[in-house]
């Protein structure tokens, strides 16, 4: 029998003894996550300087506010889709979801002549509704994300128009739900009333996530599946709950736009799903499941939506504006890689 | 029978079967209070079965669980957790974007008018800490903690939930001395006469450590338990392995015929996470077993010399010439194949019929200006599939519809079409049933005859001894020793498998 010798340890090796970490540790930690948000942030501001400077026109109060209102959309839907992307699924739906609803909101108004809240409220729910049906078929039936919300976007696409019989429902019989979009001037420029509802329900998303077993949870699951089942949680019922506050904000997101537009319009909401999803990645938002932040998803939304804005402002064609957007995602979520990376290190 | 010596748990007479393997026969096992009851047995031996027996992911066939003389039934983790039972399995169930404070509060988190408390959570688990001792910041992601400091968090865990019994799966496979010490300190601060730990390990030195008693399992059975003050780790390795090698050929020894014939030489071979100045020879014409505990460094000897891992060799010589393999698909230019033991994933397109596996890697071989020549294929999937005896109706069989032993020969089949002389084989007849055991056996000897040169990593010691004309015996990422056929024995080669490099601690460095 012939033995290796084996060399003598290393000093690498006898100093890796444990040591209790350094006090403050975790806070370092939460500050670097801060700090990200602050990159976000900081590019925003860059984006805003920048295209102010291309065109002053971008800056009058009256654009400022279209951008504002041109956010509320992609950004109701990136709220909800945060959840979903934080437990590591995907939703196709939340678009053409969000002309469901905005088709079931002409329902109960115009069909129905209810009063105003009451078409809020059947907005909402429908959103809901189509949210738990996702999560039935992701959590219940295991069909995966990607599969299961492409399917239920094209149920809800059709549903849209077969209940909208293929024509927009107008809301011109219901006093004063165009408001919801509209808004008075606060020292010049006119923030909507839309602007307000987002951040509420920024807020209230914010709070959801860090505050409540349902934002513990959708951590959880997106960070380790498994093992928050065998920890004992109910994995599935909490992830057809996440899925259906995910399509609460779509149903919230679908009122909106029919105010905005003072109408429901059946046939468009595809396209839309991409954007949100995109405002979520940009905020930060890691695709792999378990790390998020709402506050990062507002800012993304709004990168979205300065970017549009600002593109179209300076002249930029607009088939060059998808190319553009296309490369910032990119950027974007390259950037965010090497982020990781270097904190894996 | 007082109640003082009432087994804390007791498993009596467990049976369980899967289709085709019985995994459990005739279980006995007895914690005693305030004992730490080490639980030793080879790879496959039955421990891990016996585990999820007891945390509930397993229903057993027959027989009883008795935890403090009362029958239990656990129905799941959950459940087995509010009995008292806490098991750390060796890949820890941590979520890893989560705080380690949120981690251990799991499912059970402090709330203040329905929502999260965050510090309520963070000092309730400073409060833990600080019964158990232990230096952790509870605001910590888990996913930035050392294995051992996540290990720490398990058995926090497991603490929290006010557990009487923790077994523990391997807890110091990925630690280092210091840390051992760390944890064993941890174990002996949990042991009350309330309490009791189940410690399943390899390495025979902890044992004298930490347990006062071992008891011994092999192939699914009871053999023995033993104190660990009056027993020799020698009598263990003996228990575990068994004295009898059921139907032991040794290969004949002339391989030494071709002894010279040297066509793979590594010497160095260092990776940054495992591996540690691995060096040795292959010939042609010989099968070199690789034998050693799971997570010893077999395969990553494996993946490293086919460049699917980062690696660095001081000299790396293939056929006698410098050689450097960044990716598999260098290794295969030069003739080294890869079968890895996870077939089903990384060595097979399942949807995909026998002639397509096997012509996957010689596709440019058989083809003109991009296009596949079909009949080409054909005939030599068909001239191999006869070869090699593969039990299909026709070439066009979906591979998925094989049995493990067939599908194990399409992928040799693979190599051998791409003209492969040198083949490693990760866990040849793993999940392949016995009788197609030995057609591989009888296959790898009919290679090595041919000339080819074949390391075999097995798990199996009879397989390893069967087949080897010579071993390599791996620990923790060196390779302890080599024996030849004819010396080797299971004892000696346990024996290799479980020597460790000691480390002092705290000595000083020069």
């Amino acid at each position: 029998m012939s033995i290796v010798e084996t060399p003598a340890p290393k000093e690498s090796e006898v100093l890796t003894a444990p040591s209790s970490p350094p006090r403050g540790q975790g806070l370092s930690l939460r500050l670097r996550s801060s700090l990200q948000q602050l990159l976000a942030f900081g590019s925003l501001i860059v984006l805003v300087v920048f295209f102010g400077v291309m065109n002053a026109r971008f800056l009058l109060p009256g654009n400022l506010s279209d951008i504002l209102l041109s956010t509320v959309v992609i950004g109701l839907l990136a709220l909800g889709a945060t959840f979903v992307i934080v437990t590591g699924g995907i939703d196709l739906s939340v678009g053409t979801g969000m002309s469901l609803c905005s088709v079931m909101v002409g329902v109960v108004l115009t069909y129905l002549g209810l009063p105003i809240w009451a078409g809020i409220a059947g907005g909402i729910l429908m959103g809901a509704v189509i949210g738990a049906v996702n999560g039935f078929l992701i959590s219940f039936l295991k069909i995966p994300p990607f599969i299961a919300t492409l399917a239920t976007m094209l149920v809800c696409q059709g549903m849209a128009l077969v209940v909208s019989g293929t024509k927009p429902i107008y809301f011109t019989g219901t006093e004063g739900f165009a408001n919801l979009a509209l808004g008075k001037p606060i020292a010049g420029l006119v923030i909507p009333n839309a602007v307000f509802i987002f951040f509420g329900a920024a807020a209230l998303a914010g709070v959801v996530m860090s505050k409540t077993l349902l934002g513990r949870y959708t951590f959880s699951i997106g960070s380790n599946e498994e093992a928050t089942a065998l920890s004992g949680i109910n994995v599935r019922s909490w992830k057809l709950w996440i899925y259906t506050a995910a399509g609460a904000f779509t149903g919230l997101a679908g009122v909106i736009i029919a105010a905005r537009l003072n109408s429901a319009q059946p046939g468009q909401g595809m396209g839309y799903e991409l954007q949100a999803i995109a405002a979520v990645v940009i905020g930060g938002t890691s695709l792999a499941g378990g790390k998020g932040s709402i506050v990062g998803t507002v800012i993304g939304a709004l990168i979205m939506s300065v970017l549009t804005n600002g593109l179209r402002v300076i002249s930029v064609p607009q088939e060059w504006q998808n190319v553009a957007i296309g490369v910032v995602i990119l950027v974007a979520v390259y950037l965010d890689m090497l982020r990781r990376k270097e904190a894996a290190k | 029978m007082t109640a003082d010596q009432t087994p804390l748990l007791s498993v009596h007479g467990v049976e369980k079967s899967f289709p085709g393997v019985r995994a459990l026969h005739n279980m006995h096992l007895d914690l005693r209070r305030g004992e730490v009851l080490a639980l030793v047995g080879e790879n496959g031996a039955g421990k891990s079965t016996l585990m999820k027996l007891l945390s509930g992911i397993y229903v057993p066939d027959e027989g009883t669980f008795e935890l403090n003389g009362v029958a239990f039934t656990p129905a799941g983790p959950k459940h087995a957790q509010e009995l008292g039972i806490s098991i750390i399995h060796q890949e820890f169930n941590l979520m890893a974007d989560l705080t380690v404070a949120q981690n251990i509060y799991i499912g059970r988190e402090p709330r203040r008018f329905g929502m999260l408390s965050e510090r309520a959570l963070n000092r309730k688990t400073q409060d833990l800490f600080d019964r158990m001792s232990l230096k952790l910041d509870p605001r910590e992601r888990c996913g930035d903690l050392t294995v051992a400091k996540q290990q720490m968090v398990e058995i926090a865990k497991a603490l929290s939930h006010d557990s009487k019994v923790i077994i523990m799966d391997e807890p110091t496979a990925a630690l280092n001395d210091a840390e051992v010490a760390t944890l064993h300190e941890l174990i002996r601060g949990f042991v009350s006469p309330e309490t009791g730990v189940i410690y399943i390990s390899h390495r025979m030195d902890e044992l004298k450590q930490i347990s006062q008693r071992v008891t011994v399992i092999r192939d699914g059975e009871y053999v023995d338990t033993v104190d660990t003050e009056q027993t020799s780790m020698q009598e263990v390795i003996s228990l575990m392995v068994g004295r009898s090698i059921s139907g032991n050929q040794r290969p004949p020894a002339d391989a030494a015929d071709c002894a010279d014939d040297v066509v793979l030489s590594v010497e160095g071979l260092t990776t940054p996470s495992l591996l540690k100045s691995v060096s040795f020879a292959l010939r042609r014409g010989e099968i070199l077993g690789f034998a050693g505990l799971m997570g010893a460094g077999r395969t990553e000897v494996a993946r490293a010399l086919v460049g699917a891992d980062k690696a660095s060799f001081e000299h790396l010589k293939v056929n006698g010439t410098d050689a450097q393999i960044p990716n598999p698909a260098v290794a295969a230019k030069l003739g080294i194949g890869y079968l890895s033991e996870d077939r089903k994933h990384l060595g097979l397109m399942l949807e995909r019929d026998v002639k397509e596996n096997i012509m996957l890697s010689s596709l440019v071989e058989n083809s003109a200006g991009g296009f596949i020549k079909d009949a080409a294929l054909r005939r030599t999937a068909d001239e191999y599939a006869r070869k090699l005896r593969i039990k299909t109706p026709s070439i066009r069989q979906l591979a998925r519809n094989l049995s493990g032993g067939n599908q194990q020969k399409v992928v040799i089949a693979k190599w051998l079409v791409k003209d492969c002389d040198i083949l490693i084989f990760d866990e040849p007849t793993r999940g392949i049933d016995v009788g197609a055991k030995d057609e591989i056996y009888k296959l790898l000897n009919e290679l090595a005859a041919a000339g080819k040169a074949i390391i075999m990593i097995s798990s199996e010691l009879p397989e390893v001894l069967r087949l080897s004309h010579r071993i390599a015996v791996m620990c923790e990422g060196r390779i302890t020793g080599f024996l030849t056929n004819a010396e080797a024995t299971q004892e000696n080669i346990m024996e290799l498998a479980t020597r460790r490099v000691s480390i002092t601690t705290g000595a000083p460095t020069s």
